[in-house]
């Protein structure tokens, strides 16, 4: 059972109903779901929660949706790894790999559609729908077949072959627009005031956004209950990187863990960087961007969360850092030659920034570190085919494979 | 009438102008500030517009014309990866 009880405006703190709603009437800021810690305490226990599913659903009273309403395709409790060839690579002593990329549509966006689909039920929405370049589109394409519900994806006309692929599989009805990045936003958002659709990065954000809470839930759990020093996670909305220190804040309040004083420190691709660029810049205000990298799961040029993510890394101590697209790719196969784990391109960036946050001495090698791998390396893997190494070529003779081994090494 | 809520970004030079008291002055339409943060070098504001929905959208043209960017007051982009 969740113990939800409100809406309410980041900015103003107003209250609103848990319903299908996603800004302040009066200031027109953020919606944000409330809970009763209080009851939480009592009802969420490190019995009941050992006791629950190995998935997000573990942490039931901590979502916004009731156990009739969910859609479980068995999402979350992915591996944290201790990574210590990768953090000899970067310079650390103590590191750690959440590995998002072993999500059933292999991305961690089956956290957050699992809360989406779950309240549009709830709401009785006719069909989900979003726009997307590729990760969102798998996820909820997935979630609405296993709910048997109708599903509407607006996807760019020059996505990667396997995104539009690792949709359609699911058989939703999907749309290619024909223009720009900008255009995809604004018929989408038209679109959303128009049709009785749950959107579900607009009507119901608040919801969908706090499954990325299960994120932190799980690294702690995992940490034996307690949160990491340091924490470097992707931004592109920047709504992953707030909900995380959400969630150790939330197992604080209900006295799971202790005091989390976890730094926190945001990805962002160059050619996408209005965050990160910000924080360079020491504003609170960015500026929007048009995107231009390889990391197109973390391409949005104007973050809603953008100003709480600074928020965030104000309060807790934390930073920014930003990856060309170069460094993107050399991640990529740094993570995957040290731990053995294919990430898309927005892992390239993490780890690319985590590397750099470490030489620039804005994270010291003694801080045990959580970096978040939120995607799989099969989904982009048109960025890095040009970069691995030819394979060797033979007759089927072993002398052939010989004489070609030396010349290869 | 109609009304609209935007978000207008402003970069450089154009902090320092009064392009609000213009929207209202050149295009006759009320504007209504909800939330603004504005520092030296950039800021944003967050508006509501009422009025012809014809001047309404003409006037966010002739905003976006001076370099300001517009947006829906309430959404960042929609789409996602």
């Amino acid at each position: 059972m969740s113990f939800a009880y409100a809406l309410a405006c980041r900015e103003c703190g107003r209250e609103y109903g848990l319903e299908p709603i996603f800004s302040c009437d009066f200031c027109f800021g953020p919606l944000e779901v409330s809970y009763d810690y209080d009851l939480i305490k009592d009802a969420m226990t490190l019995d009941s929660i050992e006791s629950g599913p190995p998935t997000i659903w573990r942490y039931a009273p901590l979502l916004p949706v009731d156990s009739q309403y969910k859609v479980d395709i068995g999402t979350g409790y992915t591996p944290l790894i201790r990574a210590d060839r990768l953090a000899k690579a970067v310079g650390i002593d103590t590191l750690w790999i959440k590995n998002d990329t072993v999500n059933p549509t292999w991305s961690f966006k089956d956290r957050v559609v699992s809360m989406a689909i779950g309240k549009a039920r709830e709401f009785n929405f006719e069909a989900m729908a979003c726009a997307s370049t590729g990760n969102l589109a798998n996820s909820i394409a997935a979630h609405s077949a296993a709910a048997g519900m109708d599903c509407f994806v607006f996807i760019p006309d020059d996505l990667e072959s396997g995104k539009v692929v690792g949709s359609g599989v699911y058989d939703p009805t999907l749309v290619t627009i024909n223009g720009s990045y900008d255009d995809v936003n604004r018929v989408c958002t038209e679109l959303s005031y128009q049709r009785p659709w749950a959107f579900v990065n607009i009507n119901v954000r608040p919801y969908y956004a706090e499954g990325s809470k299960t994120l932190a839930f799980e690294t702690a759990e995992q940490l034996g209950w307690r949160a990491p020093d340091r924490v470097v996670a992707p931004m592109a909305s920047g709504s992953l990187f707030t909900k995380i220190w959400k969630g150790f804040q939330e197992l604080e309040k209900i006295g799971l863990i202790q005091n989390p004083k976890t730094k926190m420190s945001g990805a962002q691709a160059q050619g996408c960087s209005p965050i990160a660029t910000a924080y360079e810049a020491g504003s609170m205000n960015f500026v929007p961007q048009k995107p231009d990298t390889i990391a197109r799961s973390l391409a949005i040029g104007n973050p809603a969360d953008g100003y709480y993510a600074l928020k965030t890394m104000e309060e807790t101590g934390g930073g920014a850092a930003m990856a060309s697209d170069a460094e993107i790719l050399e991640a990529i196969q740094l993570l995957a030659e040290t731990e053995g784990i294919f990430a898309e391109t927005a892992g390239g960036v993490t780890i690319a920034c985590l590397k750099k946050l470490v030489e620039q001495g804005a994270i010291n090698k003694n801080e045990e570190t959580v970096a978040y791998i939120t995607g799989a390396g099969l989904k982009t893997i048109e960025a890095v085919s040009s970069e691995i190494r030819t394979p060797i070529h033979i007759q089927p003779k072993v002398e052939e494979f010989d004489a070609a081994l030396e010349a290869y090494n | 009438m109609a009304s609209k809520q935007v978000r207008l970004t402003f970069d450089g030079d154009e902090v320092k102008r009064p392009l609000i008291y213009e929207m209202g002055h050149e295009f006759g339409i009320v504007t209504n500030i909800r939330m603004a943060d504005v520092d030296k070098d950039t800021g944003w504001v967050v508006l509501e517009v009422i009025g012809e929905t014809e001047e309404i959208v003409r006037c966010l043209d002739w905003v976006r014309s001076h370099g300001v960017r517009v947006d829906d007051a309430t959404l960042g982009d929609v789409v996602e990866g």
